[in-house]
């Protein structure tokens, strides 16, 4: 029998405001553990949160580009239970009233298949800290660095049939945050964190199975393993005529398989209450429409715009949308320049090989885009030939801002020859070291026109003015 | 030479400001009768004379420079002992917190000190504030002045019992669901829980979040007024404080109350009230028409709700309010454990006392799923029809006269065995803290057996001002307030 796999979200994603959601500690990751800590967000007896109002505009502004209903009237709830990372022992979080409800995003996968995720809710809370365990002896440290940093979680309806929906949902919701800028979105830092509620059904059937929920899967790599391994297992499971138990699994990604955290029925009472020490907070009209207002440009609409405006293919565009950064500095660099597709050909082929090729993220880019722009008129005249370019436009990506160009080409002798003469005398010296080649041209093999060519450049260490070898080359072998 | 223990807060103030005493004075004075009478009143959980002396030698300095000028400046007080002051041990009257040394100060405590006011101890209460006789307390009961074989009361029996023995002039308590007024009525002290929201909670140890609020027990309303005056107004710290202005509450004080409707509840006369403290009452009740109020009984038919619905949402608070004390971080961690589950159970096992873990249970039960609704919704749903029932009452009256407490002080021993009539005991001051209002307690007579009587004046959201103002009329005519425990 073949099954579908049905699976719905939990995303918790970290909002990149200055300080935390309740205190005025910085949000900063990293830090020397505790240090980024204050009374208010370890929970010390008598102290009180604060709700810090950017918080709001943040999560509104994700609301919004969700398409979802905005609560006007909102509160926080406490979400009570027992770990050593969360110092007050209750989690100050919204289960009553959601600031957001009823929206829903468009998703393209890699494959191509578009479809519309539906959102059922976005709620504001705190985060958690982080528990050390000593790798030798039996003690565990606490570090409440992270405690307070404000999340939205948003939970998903099970419109999700792949692994490839999963992170093209992932993706959209980063790109959407990034442009945004409410959230950094980094998986591997923990600001992105998807919790995958999964069941498997019969092909055709209507009804949703039981499901499992995967939390501590931490790279888009591990969602794609775990989602294969907890669907496999699952058919197995049903196959061999058992049955899938309601449970929350924990994701091992060194071992590659799920364990089981807990039970349905042991499933914890969190005694949810409304939080006694926050005042109800209203969403103002005005605040919703001048988010509305202020939407910033997303990648959907980037993309069209480049197409449209600067002739680049839909395929590139999107390569370059999916990034706000990519984005900003494809349009920062254009517009000085109005050299589009040569910017575009140099974020294709150089600045995404580069990334991938060191691990770089488009945020970590330190590129300006002057210099880019320098870098462009220079390498569309004939100061520089491309495969020199490639080499100048390396060095300029990884220098820092002062980069000088022109000293750069002068100091290591990439200027372009146009000389004829010694062009020449470089043909001639190619040919005649060649004499079998030549042969072959004399009787018709044109293409090792290419060869000489290739061997010019070599003898001029690449830096002869191509198109002038090209004339060169053929007015010699004419002469023959 | 003057009795520095037998005056009030703002003639002590105005005796420095007089350069007829000190700081130093005043704080030794007070020291001086700590020492010979905690033994038995145990009004005391923590002292700290030696820093106190030299807070009072900087704060004269300041006075005699002219950078202190306020009312309170070089005058003592002690605090609850569940109010965070930096540096220096605050319990909560618990072993749980027996060692907890806070690293901030409350609110209160800093707009204090930035008025001169000198600390010199922390009060002995019931546990977390949660009792009504002060013998929940892990460290012993805080004795009553006017007779050592009775409670002080609860939960700020030490605040009342330091000031009715002389051992301080003015203290800070925090009322739940009459913690300030209970203990200063049995005590015959006046004390004040102001409306919700006046004063900060920032450093004030949870009990019940949208219920507690810190207030003054001193020896008459206008040294709870000028009390007031330092430590009330909007903090940015407690989002639930309310950004109102009162202009200066001592200096409103002006005793004029002619033409003032006063409500007597019909229910708060009815069974379970002491004839002796309603005849007090209602005497007060005629002292009050002769300064020209008018005083009319009114209906108050949600009586009865009160004191369940008030143990239901405390209680559920309570238990989340209380679960940071699980040993990880600060506190009691129990010697012997099996695992990070274990360590909870058995730090709060041992940590807390039986009171405590009554609340924590009932308020976990009445949380728990499938009992949400039944108790803590309902609660929430009788909560506000209380407010609303208030609401009317104040359309037609200026504020509301009751008994503090249906008796006096009962003897030690005797109320915690039989927890249900202890938690009667408060049923005339809950109300105040369910629909947020400010309620005044001040003494108004004396039983035959010689303790002390309170009545409870009661108003609108936001008329501290007119509620002190009352309590200042009649303290103007009466004496009762001035009255010290023999031996005192």
């Amino acid at each position: 029998m073949n099954y579908e796999i049905v699976m719905g979200l939990e995303v918790h994603v970290e909002l990149a405001t200055k300080t935390k959601i309740f205190c005025s500690c910085t949000t900063e990751f990293g830090g020397a553990p505790n240090t980024h800590c204050c009374p208010v967000c370890t929970g010390m007896p008598g102290t009180l949160p604060v709700f810090n109002k950017k918080v709001l505009e943040y999560a509104v502004k994700a609301g919004v580009a969700l398409n979802c209903d905005i609560t006007r009237y909102n509160k926080f709830d406490r979400k009570n239970y027992f770990y050593p990372d969360l110092p007050k022992a209750y989690q100050i979080s919204q289960l009553y009233l959601p600031f957001a409800k009823n929206g829903s995003i468009d998703i393209k996968t890699r494959s191509g298949l578009e479809k519309t995720i539906r959102i059922h809710e976005i709620h504001m809370e705190e985060d958690a800290g982080k528990l050390i365990h000593s790798p030798t002896g039996n003690e565990t440290f606490t570090d409440y660095n992270r405690c307070g940093v404000p999340l939205i979680e948003i939970v998903s309806e099970p419109d999700f049939r792949s692994a490839e929906d999963v992170i093209a949902y992932l993706e959209k919701l980063k790109t959407t945050f990034e442009y945004l800028g409410i959230s950094d979105c980094k998986m591997q830092e923990g600001s992105m964190r998807a919790d995958v509620n999964l069941s498997v059904r019969p092909n055709g059937s209507e009804k949703i199975g039981t499901r499992t929920e995967m939390k501590n899967i931490n790279s888009f790599k591990a969602i794609e393993r775990a989602i294969a391994f907890e669907s496999a297992r699952q058919i197995e499971l049903i196959e061999n005529g058992g049955e899938v138990i309601q449970e929350t699994r924990r994701w091992d990604d060194n071992k590659g398989l799920s364990i089981s955290m807990r039970s349905k029925e042991d499933a914890q009472d969190y005694r949810y209450f409304p939080e006694p020490d926050i005042p109800p907070i209203n969403i103002s009209e005005e605040l919703i429409e001048e988010i509305k207002n202020n939407q910033p440009e997303f990648a959907s609409a980037k993309v069209l715009r480049y197409v449209n405006d600067f002739g680049i293919t839909r395929a590139d565009a999107e390569i370059i949308a999916s990034s706000k950064y990519i984005a900003k500095i494809f349009e920062d660099t254009v517009a000085i320049c109005n050299e589009p597709k040569e910017v575009r050909y140099w974020i294709i082929n150089q600045i995404m090989y580069l990334m991938n090729d060191k691990g770089i993220l488009p945020e970590d880019i330190n590129l300006s885009c002057e210099k880019f722009a320098e870098f462009i008129k220079i390498a569309t005249s004939d100061r520089i030939n491309r495969p020199t370019a490639k080499t100048v436009f390396e060095a300029m990506f990884f220098a820092s801002h002062d980069f000088d160009l022109e000293k750069y080409i002068k100091d290591n002798g990439l200027e372009q020859v146009d000389d004829t003469d010694s062009i020449r005398e470089a043909v001639l010296g190619v040919l005649s070291a060649n004499p079998n080649t030549v042969k072959q041209y004399k009787n018709g093999q044109t293409k090792v026109v290419g060869f000489f060519v290739g061997q010019v450049m070599k003898a001029t260490q690449g830096k002869a003015k191509p198109d002038t070898v090209n004339k060169i080359v053929a007015e010699e072998l004419a002469k023959l | 030479m003057m009795n520095i223990n037998k005056m009030t807060a703002l003639d002590i103030g105005a005796e420095i400001k007089k350069g007829n005493i000190t700081a130093v004075d005043a704080v030794k004075a007070f020291y001086d009768t700590i020492e010979s009478t905690d033994n038995i009143i145990n009004a005391f959980i923590t002292t700290n004379k030696a820093e106190a002396l030299r807070k009072a030698e900087d704060v004269q300095k300041k006075i005699d420079s002219g950078k202190l000028t306020g009312s309170l400046a070089g005058v003592p007080i002690a605090i609850k002992d569940n109010i965070c002051t930096k540096g220096m041990k605050t319990t909560c009257a618990s072993k749980m917190l027996g060692d907890f040394i806070p690293v901030y100060n409350a609110t209160v405590i800093e707009k204090l000190e930035q008025a001169g006011v000198i600390i010199i101890g922390k009060l002995n209460m019931d546990e977390f504030a949660m009792g009504s006789t002060n013998e929940t307390s892990y460290y012993g009961s805080c004795k009553n002045p006017w007779n050592t074989n009775k409670v002080s009361g609860g939960s700020s029996g030490g605040a009342a019992a330091s000031v009715a023995s002389n051992q301080v002039p003015m203290a800070l308590g925090s009322d739940t669901g009459g913690s300030i007024r209970q203990p200063a009525s049995y005590c015959g002290v006046t004390g004040f829980k102001p409306t919700y929201g006046t004063v900060s909670r920032y450093g004030l140890i949870a009990y019940a979040s949208s219920l507690d609020q810190i207030g003054p027990i001193a020896k008459s309303v206008q040294d709870c007024a000028a009390v007031m005056d330092v430590i009330c107004g909007k903090d940015e710290r407690d989002g639930t404080t309310l950004d109102i202005k009162y202009g200066g509450l001592l200096e409103s004080l002006n005793g004029n109350i002619k033409g003032m409707k006063i409500g007597l509840p019909k229910q708060c006369f009815d069974k379970g009230l002491d004839n002796q403290v309603k005849n007090s009452i209602l005497s007060m009740s005629d002292t009050l028409k002769e300064l020209g109020a008018q005083v009319d009984y009114i209906e108050m038919s949600f009586l009865d709700y009160v004191i369940p619905t008030y143990y239901i949402l405390a209680s559920a608070e309570a238990s989340s309010n209380l679960s940071r004390f699980d040993g990880v971080k600060f506190g009691f961690r129990a010697k012997s454990f099996d695992g990070v589950t274990d360590m909870y159970s058995v730090t709060r096992s041992e940590g807390f006392g039986d009171e405590v873990k009554k609340r924590i249970l009932l308020g976990t039960f009445v949380l728990s799923s499938g009992y949400y609704d039944a108790y803590y919704r309902k609660a929430l749903q009788v909560k506000s029809l209380i407010s609303k029932k208030f609401n009317e009452i104040f359309q037609n009256f200026d504020a509301i006269l009751c008994p503090t407490t249906p008796t006096t002080a009962p003897n030690l021993d005797q109320s915690l065995s039989d927890p249900l009539q202890m938690y009667l005991s408060d049923i005339y001051t809950v109300s105040a803290n369910l629909a947020g209002l400010p309620g005044l307690s001040i003494p108004c007579g004396f039983d035959q057996s010689g303790m002390p009587i309170g009545a409870q004046i009661i108003g609108a959201p936001l008329d501290d001002k007119k509620i002190l103002n009352i309590g200042f009329a009649y303290q103007q005519n009466t004496e009762f307030h001035k009255m010290s425990p023999k031996g005192v």
